[in-house]
Order: structure tokens, then sequence, then C-alpha cells
């Protein structure tokens, strides 16, 4: 079969997602109509629409936050932590059981590979509810005195690259703290976040203590401004993490930013190359590149960069783009038209301004929001798809000569939120760790995340961690 | 390693010293990346007409093999019939790659194999630990050559490999290489005695320096066998040996594939780390034994529509 060994498709079933033809929003323990305008969620691998989906207006967004005050006065904010472990615990148990379900709608809904779906986003998902739920009864012992007590109403606002995932970020410390929760999850992805509202209320979770309200960015903005919102998480782009910063300025609500992101991975002369040729792959292609600490800058020494880069055409050759529900599909479908067209519109910026463009040969499918993987090479740091964040599948390669020249390219953006670092030398991983203006440093790997793990960014990246204990203090009054 | 050349490459092989730069600055492993590599490729869903065409694919590279102290004539005629016609019920199912055995039965499975294409591959070099010197190394492959083996299995001197004389290992392989003339010959490296992923990489890398047109990962013999980031890192090594030289060596692992879910999980790894050019019985070999029965079982149950059972396969 020599040269034409081709896969079969492999399709998971979409039936598993339980699909509905019409969701609606999750306010003090019950699904109700919401008095916004419905939105259509469309499935990017084949622009059909997937389902209607209720919003939230103003008086919506108040019930929410009334219902989730009420919550944290008479129940969650005094139940003891081994009590609320126990409905923390059920959710991430209620995850798991469900993960297929879960895997295939966030597929269907976003896009990605249900290959990822399945074997990162969800089980991360649970992850985290089995983390902090361990946290809950342990506050004490979490480095911010005997009794850290928690905040109040959480008012927490979510982007489309990562829909259940950023949830289980979100709800999970805040639950686990003793803050109660009005979430907003993207208006392209709203799905997964209310079969999480449903998993709430199977894992019998009092009424308010979590609350659920699709909707576009005016109802972010509502809620975030909302006054009965003691405080608020944001995870999306920096332009609107600075208009929250800016409306909140002087209201004394707690802020906890995750924001843009251009990473640096820096491969060295004695690196694994073979493993960075992965690590590269990974960094930009995993989740088609929508991802705020993508590797989306690739510092490589000039001595070894041919070689390098030949390895990474070759395998960025064999990534399998088209149907998010094939279970060989390596890169699936952009999430939105719009998204498609930034990137296509920072793609050619990069063809002006005279860097080298190489597309993957791989077969796109025509319907569908569709990039193929894209390398450019001859980037300068000077350039636009150097500096600006693409949240696309493109990578930008830039080379350094020496290791002081590699921290400081890579050092030289407004963000900070991720690097990486390939060598074979100890001595050098720690040499650049230290010198890295980067919330999270990589060495020799690259997106590997883990509840135990804080996450956060440096400069125009954000501010705040989530995730391990330094992500408890978010959601605790300290 | 920009711009390389075979010049370059013979100057490598002229010393000690020389061999021990070359293949101690080759790029290192990660085993994390590479074992996450193999297990993220490990989950690709292969299914119907591309399952089918992996099955025969995977019959046609078998090595059926024998390798116990209680082989005889009888054993190997047995073999060699299976190696003809696996499956006698289907008779467009390929033969296989060739039937290995000890020297001294390579005459019994000549006889056997006859003319229908099937190799006969003998193991040699003091199977499998390789602990003899070299005049008997070489007795033992012209042994297998003129019973009319057309591969040899040799295995590498672990023990030099580990105390740093390379020197020594590739001359060995160069001379049992001579001594094959026209049989084709595959290196044994033993991974599982070699125990990291650089050792690996040096050691094929030494073996295809000194002519070897098969690295193979182990005798079967030793526990861990062949592993999926083991044959990565081999797989990894005959394409950048491809993309310096521009010649096409092979890659065998042996020992502990018993599956045809684990043998199609190789086939991915050939087919997207070497590259679509490797998915030839000259190119890559399973040796194993009881897989080529599961290939057989799975075959049947892609084109009748349910499973049928062991005893629907010959045992033999």
């Amino acid at each position: 079969m020599s040269s034409n060994w081709e896969y079969a498709p492999a399709p998971e079933s979409r039936d598993i997602a339980n699909l509905k033809p019409a969701y609606r929003m999750f306010v003090d323990g019950k699904f109700v109509e919401g008095s916004g305008e419905p939105l259509k969620t469309v499935n990017p691998a084949t622009e059909e629409v997937l389902a209607e989906v209720g919003t939230a207006s103003a008086a919506d967004v108040d019930n929410a936050v009334k219902a989730a005050r009420r919550a944290y006065d008479r129940i969650w904010g005094r139940m003891p932590g081994a009590e609320r472990a126990k409905y923390i615990f059920r959710i991430a148990r209620l995850i798991q059981e469900r993960a297929r379900e879960l895997a295939v709608l966030e597929s269907l809904d976003n896009g990605k590979p249900i290959r990822e779906s399945r074997d990162v986003d969800v089980p991360t998902a649970a992850a985290h509810f089995f983390y902090h739920a361990g946290w809950a009864d342990k506050l004490g012992y979490a480095g911010f005195g005997p009794d850290p007590r928690p905040l109040g109403v959480a008012g927490q606002v979510i982007p489309w690259n990562f829909p259940l995932l950023m949830a289980a970020w979100k709800i999970a410390p805040a639950l686990a703290c003793g803050n109660t929760v009005v979430l907003k999850p993207a208006e392209t992805t709203p799905l997964t976040a209310l079969v999480l509202a449903e998993i709430c209320q199977q894992a019998d979770l009092p009424p308010g203590v979590v609350n659920i309200l699709p909707g576009a960015g005016d109802v972010g903005s509502e809620l975030v401004n909302h006054a009965g919102v003691d405080k608020v998480a944001f995870t999306g782009s920096t332009e609107v993490g600075k208009l929250i910063q800016r409306s909140l300025a002087g209201s004394g609500k707690k802020m906890t930013m995750e924001l843009g992101g251009k990473a640096a991975n820096i491969v060295f002369d004695d690196a694994p190359l073979d493993q960075a040729v992965e690590g590269i792959v990974n960094g930009i292609f995993f989740n088609q590149g929508h991802v705020c600490c993508a590797g989306s800058r690739l510092l490589v020494q000039e001595s070894i960069a041919d070689e390098l880069l030949d390895k990474l055409r070759y395998r960025v050759s064999t990534l399998r783009v088209g149907d998010s529900l094939d279970k060989n599909t390596d890169v699936g479908a952009i999430n939105s038209r719009a998204q498609l067209e930034k990137i296509q519109e920072l793609a050619a910026a990069g063809d002006a301004e005279g860097a080298q463009r190489w597309t993957s040969p791989v077969p796109v499918p025509e319907k569908g929001f569709f990039f193929a993987p894209t390398v450019f090479s001859d980037v300068q740091q000077s350039m636009r798809i150097a500096r600006e964040e693409i949240f696309g599948p493109v990578l930008s390669v830039l080379t350094f000569r020496t290791p002081d020249e590699a921290v400081a390219k890579a050092n030289n953006t407004p963000y900070g939120l991720s690097a990486g670092i390939w060598t074979e030398k100890g001595s050098r991983i720690l040499w650049a760790a230290q010198r890295m203006r980067a919330g999270v440093v990589w060495a020799n790997t690259f997106n590997r995340f883990d509840p135990t793990a804080p996450f956060g960014g440096y400069q125009e990246s954000g501010f705040g961690r989530e995730g391990g204990r330094a992500g408890l203090e978010a959601y605790l009054d300290v | 390693m920009s711009a390389p050349s075979t010049t370059e490459l013979s100057e490598v092989t002229r010393d000690d010293a020389s061999l021990r730069r070359f293949l101690h600055g080759l790029p290192g492993v990660d085993q994390v990346g590479v074992e996450q590599r193999a297990a993220t490729l490990g989950t690709r869903s292969i299914k119907k007409a591309s399952k089918l065409q992996a099955i025969d694919t995977a019959i046609s590279m078998v090595d059926l093999t024998t390798l116990e102290g209680a082989d005889t004539p009888g054993k190997v005629r047995t073999l060699t019939a299976k190696a003809r016609r696996p499956d006698p019920e289907y008779a467009e199912v390929p033969h296989v790659g060739a039937v290995c055995v000890y020297p001294d039965l390579v005459a019994t499975a000549v006889a056997g194999v006859g003319d229908s294409g099937v190799g006969v591959a003998s193991v040699a070099t003091a199977f499998p630990s390789g602990r003899s010197n070299l005049a008997v190394k070489l007795a033992d492959t012209e042994l297998a050559v003129e019973a009319g083996a057309t591969e040899i299995d040799m295995v590498i001197d672990r023990g030099a490999f580990l105390s740093g004389r390379y020197g020594q290992v590739y001359e060995e392989i160069v001379a049992v290489k001579a001594a094959c003339g026209d049989a084709h010959l595959k290196v044994i490296l033993e991974t599982g005695e070699l125990s990291t992923y650089d050792n690996v990489r040096r050691a094929s890398w030494l073996a295809l320096l000194a002519g070897g047109d098969f690295i193979k990962t182990s005798t079967g013999k030793v526990s861990p066998a062949a592993t999926l980031p083991v044959t990565h890192v081999m797989l990894q090594a005959v394409r950048d040996w491809r993309d310096r030289t521009g010649e096409l060596r092979g890659v065998k692992p042996a020992g502990g594939i018993r599956t045809t879910k684990d043998a199609i999980r190789y086939l991915v790894a050939v087919h997207e780390v070497a590259g679509p050019e490797w998915l030839t019985p000259k190119l890559f070999r399973f040796g194993a034994s009881s897989l080529l029965n599961d290939l057989l079982m799975q075959r049947r149950t892609q084109l009748e529509g349910h499973y049928s059972g062991p005893d629907y396969v010959t045992v033999d």
C-alpha cells in the first residue's frame, strides 16, 4: 500500500452530544427564558446552525446577581468547606460521567478537533473541579491566614477558545473558596456551559450558587458593572480587558484579568530537535492556535534554523485539517468568520511586510471556516505578525545568535503570558527562565496545563493567577 | 548537520574518537516529549477500508518467528506453510515477509518456503546475547548464509556499546555485513538493554553508518522489547539518514507486538514519522509470532462483519 494509505473517516457520532434545538439561561437553579434577543450558535466546521440560545437582558443580569447574593448570604458563604467540597467533587464526577457528550458538544460548537476536546478540554475541566474540591476544607492552610473569607458574588466572563475548560477554571476556585457565581460564556460557544449548568442541577447544588447567562458583550458589560458583584474575573482580549478595568476603576471590586499573548518559543542549538518540533507544533497548532498562551513566535538559534525549519515543515504537512468530529483530525475549524477574517488580514500583512509564507499542502474543506497551518519565516521584530496576537494557526519564525539576544527578543513584547525554552542543558533552562517576563515558562514542552500550576500573565497579558495555591487568592478576601 | 554529505559521514567512522564525537553530537531525545508524541499518535482511529489495507500490509511485513530451544524441523515446516499461505480460506491474503529461525534450521526453512517469495531470516552472531568473539559470530553468520538465508538478524555487542567502545561495535557490524554477501542485514540494537532514548538514537546511527539494511529493536528475549517511542526514535533515524544520504533503510520492531491494534499503531507511526514510502515490507517488518493470527482474525471480521474466533485460524 506504499504511499497511498488514506485514513478512512472516523467520525464520532454527533448524537452523543444530545443537541437540543433550544437552550435557555440558568438562574437560581432553574432554566428560564431570557428576555434578551436569542442568538443562534453555529458549527464553524459546517456553518450549520446548531441551536437557538436565549440571552440575558439587564433585568436578567440583575435577577441572577440577586440570586447569587441570596445563595451566598443564606447558604454557600456559611457552609463548612467540607460540605462545599462534596458538591464540587460531585460536579467533577458528573463531568467525567458525561465526558463524551461534553466533548462532542464542545467540538460541534467550537470547531476544535474531537481528539483535543476528548483528551484535553474535558478531562482537564474535571481535574480543576477535583483539585479545587480538595482545597475547600483546607483554605486555612493555603497561606492566607487561619480562616480566609470568600469575597461574595463573582461575575465571570469567559472566551470561546476553551468554553468548558474556562468555565471550570472560573467556577471551581470560586465555589471552593465559598463564593457564588454569575458566568457569561462567549457568544459563539454557549452550549457546554449550559450543560455544565445541568450538571450543577444534577449535583443538587443549591439554587443561585452558579448562574449562567449567555449573551454578547453587552451582557458581559452589564454583569461586570453590576453593583452587586464583588469580584470580576475576565479571560479574553486585551482590548476588552482594558475597557473593563477602566469602567471598574474606583469601584473597589477585586479583579483578575487573563488577556492576550505573543509567546516566544526559544529553541537553542543543543535542543532535542525532534521533540522541539513537536513542541512548536503543539505550541501554535493546538486548538487552531486559538490559545492565549500559544507559542506564536518561534525564536530559533541561527545555526540550526534551516534544519529545524525543514523538520518543522515536514511535520506540519502531516497535520490533518478538517471535520472537527473526525477522531483523526489534528486541526479543526476557526471558531467564527470574524476570527478567520482577522487571521487572513494579519497573514496578508505578513506577506506585505516581506516575510516568507509557507502553507501546509494539506487539503482544507471548502465549507466552514478553515485556515491551513502556516509558517512565516524571515520574520523581523518590527513586523505586525511578530508583534500582534494572531490567534490562529500561524507561526512567525525569527532567529537569534546568542542566548542574550534570545532573551531580549522574547521579552520585547507588551505581552507576557508564556514562554518556551528548548535545550538539553539544565543550567541554561534555569538561566533563561529567570529572565523571561512571562507568567508561565515551559521547559522542553509547551501548552501543558494542570490545575496545580498557577497560570497568568505579565504586562498586557493581565494580572492575577488561576490554578494552584496562588489561584485561590483571587477568590479570597486577603 | 545542515548541508551534509556522504563524504562527511565517511570521515566520522575514521576512528573511535571521531565516531564518539559524531554520536554524542547528535541532537538529544527528550523522553517526556517522545513518549507524549507516541501516545498521541497512538490515538489515531483507523477504520473500514483503511483498516483492511493496514491489515494486509501488516501481514506482508510479518517476520514469522520461532526462536526456541525446542524448535525442530517439524515446527519450522509448519511455520513455513503458514508463512506462504497465512489464511487457507482466503487466497488473496499476502504471504508474510519472512520466516525467522536459528541458523541450524535455515535449510529446513529454505526448503519450506520454496519459490513463494517468502524470505528466510536467520538470527546470528551468538544470538541473543552476542557474547562471543568475532570469529564465532562470523562463522555463525556464514553458516546461515551458506544454508540459504536471505536475511541475517545480527545482535550488536551491547557491552561494548555501553562501555563506549563504539569503534568495536562498528567494526563488528561491518565484518558481519561483509559475511552476509547478498543477504540483507538487520542489526538488532536490543533497546531494552540500551535503556535511554539517546542511546537508541546513537546505536541506530552506528548501525546505519556500518551498513545495516535494517535496524531492529530487540531479540524478543529481553524485556522491554519493542515499544512505540523507541520505534519512533528509530524511524526518525532512518528518515534523517534518508535526508542526508538519499538512501532508504528499514526498521523492524520485534517482540511484544501481539494485536492488530498494536500493529496499526506502528503503521501509523511509520506513515507519519518516517513517511509513506516506508510502508512496504522492504522497509518495515514486524518481528512477531502470535500477531499473525490476530491480523487474520481481524481481517475476517472486517470481511465477514462478525467475529469468528481463534478456532477459525490455524494454530501453528
